[in-house]
């Protein structure tokens, strides 16, 4: 098929009362602290989130069971300005080692005490790739509806 | 397709957003997706409505009832999920900023390094 999706990136920007360095410390050293728990992989509930401070380091998320799942990696690491992680969660929170999508973050001095983030998550697109991936494998229609249902069903089990 | 405007004006409202976010997960009728939350179903009914004009979400007939999913075709639904995810992780990001500066008593906020 040569249908091309080019959904436009996500880009977010928020502007936090800290030097650069800070802003990039808490965005790493202390993910686990801020980020949203709502959404999480595993199957008990999160202890910690964490990213590994280098560049192929792993982002992942650790249950209270000690379980730890993958939300992605690290590609490009460079405090205290910017920061390039690999998001390879599945529309429902699943890690899938071939979807790479990537989540930049830039971390801009604003006057002395303060960092404007700018954050981009793009290559959407390949969400779709992926849903085309698994309805040839699979033979399922509707790709990502597919997946989707899958999930579905493991859930109700 | 919706663009995106409509769409996260479509997921502006608290329980439509309660309501998509209980499709992430699977297909559900409109009765099980009223079930848990403190509002009707014709109240849902019109959520889903609004939902599937702005291309977020599809429906079907199975057997008697009807049943609504993420529209699977919407790269746009997917999209708008994470924008309202980074939305939400950005905003508890920032906060934690200004607790962790909070808790130092040097005045730079920059304890350490």
């Amino acid at each position: 098929m040569n249908r091309t999706i080019q959904p436009a990136p996500v880009r977010k920007s928020v502007v936090v009362q800290a030097p650069p360095h800070r802003a990039f410390e808490v965005f790493t050293a202390r993910l686990g602290e801020w980020w949203p728990r709502s959404h999480h992989i595993g199957k008990s509930e999160p202890e910690t989130f964490i990213i590994e401070p280098r560049a192929g380091g792993r982002w992942f998320e650790r249950g209270v069971d000690g379980v730890e799942c993958d939300v992605g990696h690290v590609l490009a690491w460079e405090p205290p300005h910017r920061l390039l992680l690999a998001w390879q969660l599945s529309a429902d929170f699943k890690y899938v080692r071939e979807l790479i999508t990537e989540v930049e973050l830039r971390f801009t001095p604003e006057g002395t005490r303060a960092t404007r983030v700018d954050l981009e998550h793009r290559h959407l697109e390949r969400y779709g790739e992926l849903a085309e991936k698994v309805r040839e494998q699979v033979g399922a229609p509707g790709g990502w509806a597919a997946i989707l249902e899958q999930f579905a069903r493991a859930a109700a089990q | 397709m919706a663009n995106a405007s409509t769409q996260l004006a479509a997921l502006a409202d608290p329980t439509r957003r309660e309501v998509f976010e209980r499709l992430r997960v699977g297909e559900a009728s409109v009765g099980e997706l009223s079930r848990g939350l403190p509002v009707t179903r014709p109240a849902v009914s019109q959520h889903l409505r609004v939902l599937k004009e702005a291309g977020l979400v599809t429906d079907r007939a199975q057997g008697t009832r009807r049943v609504y999913r993420i529209d699977p075709h919407g790269l746009a639904a997917i999209r708008t999920w994470l924008d309202q995810f980074w939305e939400g992780a950005l905003e508890a990001y920032a906060r934690e900023v200004e607790r962790s500066a909070n808790q130092t008593d040097d005045p730079e906020g920059e304890s350490h390094e």
